[in-house]
């Protein structure tokens, strides 16, 4: 890969705390103006990575470097960050906020831009500590913004917030990415991480386990599809339930070929009226990869 | 840019003071009230010993006993050991000791318009063996409430420089805003400068604004310059503000921050000279005063407000608290962490 195309490569990266390994030897490369998704359970090392990768933790050993250079002034002007968990000052409002944050860089876009971008307007002389979720986090992603940063690393940006204000937050992410900037997520969402990101490395037990586009890696790890039946309709045609995966009152089976398993369960006896066909997802990768759901 | 970025966090911890109702009505009303309160139990009330000033050669040397002097007989008498006889002449004559006497010289001090001092002289003639040369000095008397009111002003400093930058850096490491401010240009130094130069706006802000009101309510004497008091509040400040930056330096746990400012601020409250003067008490004690910045800031304001004191008469409090200052400082820029790890 050519190196002025990369934003932040990372090679050989570890961290420790005490006796825990949290991230182990890992490397990859970001490219200039992608959106790059880091997915993995709970305790994967994926917010460890993101504030190794935003300069805020020291790596125990490795490299991190920015457009080719070690982590610096630089990337501290060019890096905008969204963190998982953020305290505001208490008695600011959202426009202070955003002046405040403004001056502590060498140039900032105008809080006006900014405060339409993310939907502020209405909310300027609001206090921080009265905004609702869904605002908070917009609040939070303007203060990433207002430097005009080139990076923008975003943690978890839209846990806990409702299914709207998350689509909402979705629409801010893909203006970003419209712009040309390059985007690092992590996120529980596989339809967060589908939409938004254009490659994803899945991690376990700090290591990536696969990487790629979401379609390559569906490619990579599934054939055909995915069908669903209620549990009943299995059990009362006395289907062995040993390949397939109950959730609540339907089983799913993964099958290769769809036509031929179609045959095979109309032959036992299974009533096919309540059948559902779909393509694989992330959240398939996922617990095909790691072994478990993801728990936001 | 350094100056840009100092002035952006300074005005936004300023707002955040002001908006905080609770915290600013408590920074000027608890002074105020405890200063009336105060001058109103203890008006026209002095201390209720007789306090007696003994001159003595230095410091190593005891007290005579009563053996060897009759006067140190006395009941009800403390007796201080004094070994600055100019400086023991002026207690003399603002009433804060009733005399002072000289066994040397064979020679004692009385103001002739203390009555207590009056007292003492007349029990001093009823006891036999004494025979002293009278010496008489005149000088209006510094009232308790005088004495009082830079110490209630210099221990709302403390408390205000103390828990207002340790505890609220604290308060910031704990929710995560320090990691935020470390993701941008800020540094560590930049981050001090500010909280620093807003708590001593605010201190001397308000400082300033409690002394007029105070001065105006119950009215006392500042016989020296008020440009002279003011510097020596900027340096008890500044002294004060980097205690409380070097204890928050990298404390993440807000009862732990507590604590260690509790620790810090009860001792200097109690053997700095707020509420008594520690003339008289042990040596140790003593010698641990003179380590505290409170103390330092009060005997420097004391010496303005009732002796008239001078820039350069105080210049050694001043240089002490500096010092003090510019240690603690460096220490917290040294030691400070942006979060927990």
């Amino acid at each position: 890969m050519n190196n002025e195309r990369v934003a932040l490569s990372v090679s050989d990266l570890r961290k420790h705390f005490g006796a825990v390994e949290a991230v182990r030897g890992l490397s990859l490369n970001i490219r200039v103006g992608e959106c790059f998704g880091l997915l993995g359970p709970n305790g994967a090392g994926k917010t460890t990575t993101i504030e190794l990768l935003e300069g805020i933790l020291r790596p125990s050993s490795g490299t991190i470097l920015y457009l080719g250079e070690p982590l610096g002034d630089r990337f501290r002007r060019e890096a905008g960050i969204q963190f998982q968990h953020t305290a505001l000052q208490d008695f600011l409002t959202v426009r202070e906020h955003l002046e405040l944050f403004a001056r502590l860089y060498p140039r900032a876009r105008p809080i006006a831009e900014i405060m339409e971008r993310c939907a502020l307007g209405e909310l300027a002389g609001r206090d921080a500590r009265k905004l609702s979720g869904g605002q908070r986090q917009r609040l939070l992603l303007g203060i990433a913004l207002v430097h005009d940063p080139a990076v923008i690393f975003l943690d978890e940006p839209t846990t806990g917030l409702d299914p709207q204000a998350r689509r909402n937050f979705w629409s801010l992410v893909e203006s970003i990415k419209a712009d040309g900037r390059t985007v690092v997520l992590t996120t529980h969402y596989m339809e967060e991480a589908y939409r938004l990101c254009d490659r994803i490395a899945i991690m376990d037990h700090g290591q990536i386990i696969a990487d790629g586009t979401p379609r390559e890696l569906l490619r990579r790890h599934f054939a055909g599809a995915v069908l669903s039946l209620p549990l009943a309709d299995l059990q009362r045609a006395s289907i062995d339930l040993g390949n397939w995966r109950v959730h609540q009152d339907r089983a799913e089976q993964v099958v290769d070929d769809l036509e031929a398993a179609l045959d095979a369960l109309r032959v036992q006896g299974v009533g096919l009226q309540h059948l559902q066909i779909r393509e694989h997802t992330l959240e398939d990768l996922f617990i095909e990869l790691t072994g478990e759901a993801l728990r936001a | 840019m350094r100056l840009r970025r100092i002035l952006a966090i300074t005005k936004a911890r300023n707002i955040e003071f002001i908006r905080d109702r609770s915290a600013l009505g408590w920074n000027i009303l608890l002074p105020l009230l405890l200063v009336l309160g105060l001058a109103t139990i203890f008006s026209g009330d002095n201390q209720p010993l007789y306090k007696v000033g003994v001159m003595m050669a230095a410091e190593s040397a005891e007290l005579p006993t009563g053996d060897a002097e009759p006067l140190m007989n006395l009941r009800f008498t403390q007796f201080v050991p004094e070994f600055d006889h100019d400086r023991a002449v002026r207690l003399v004559e603002r009433h804060r000791l009733d005399l002072l006497v000289d066994f040397e010289q064979r020679r004692y001090w009385i103001n002739s318009t203390s009555p207590k001092g009056y007292s003492l002289e007349r029990m001093i003639a009823g006891l036999p063996g004494v025979a002293l040369e009278r010496a008489v000095v005149t000088g209006e008397q510094t009232r308790y409430v005088d004495w009082l009111v830079p110490g209630i002003l210099g221990m709302n400093m403390m408390f205000s420089c103390l828990f207002g930058v340790g505890y609220v850096i604290v308060r910031y490491r704990k929710a995560g805003y320090l990691k935020r401010l470390s993701a941008t240009p800020i540094s560590p130094a930049e981050f001090l400068i500010a909280q620093i130069c807003s708590r001593l706006l605010v201190i001397m802000v308000v400082t300033c604004a409690v002394f007029a009101a105070t001065e105006w309510l119950i009215g006392f004497p500042v016989l020296g310059s008020h440009l002279t008091l003011l510097a020596v509040a900027l340096a008890g400040a500044v002294a004060m503000i980097a205690m409380g930056v070097a204890v928050a330096a990298r404390t993440t746990s807000e009862e732990l921050a507590n604590g260690l400012l509790n620790l810090v601020t009860w001792p200097m409250m109690m053997v700095s000279g707020v509420w008594f003067s520690i003339e008289g008490a042990p040596a140790a004690v003593v010698w641990a005063a003179q380590c505290l910045p409170l103390t330092h800031l009060l005997d420097a304001a004391r010496a303005v407000m009732l002796d008239g004191a001078s820039l350069m008469q105080v210049a050694d409090h001043l240089v002490i608290l500096l010092l003090i200052g510019v240690g603690f400082l460096c220490f917290g820029a040294w030691s400070f962490r942006w979060r927990d790890v």
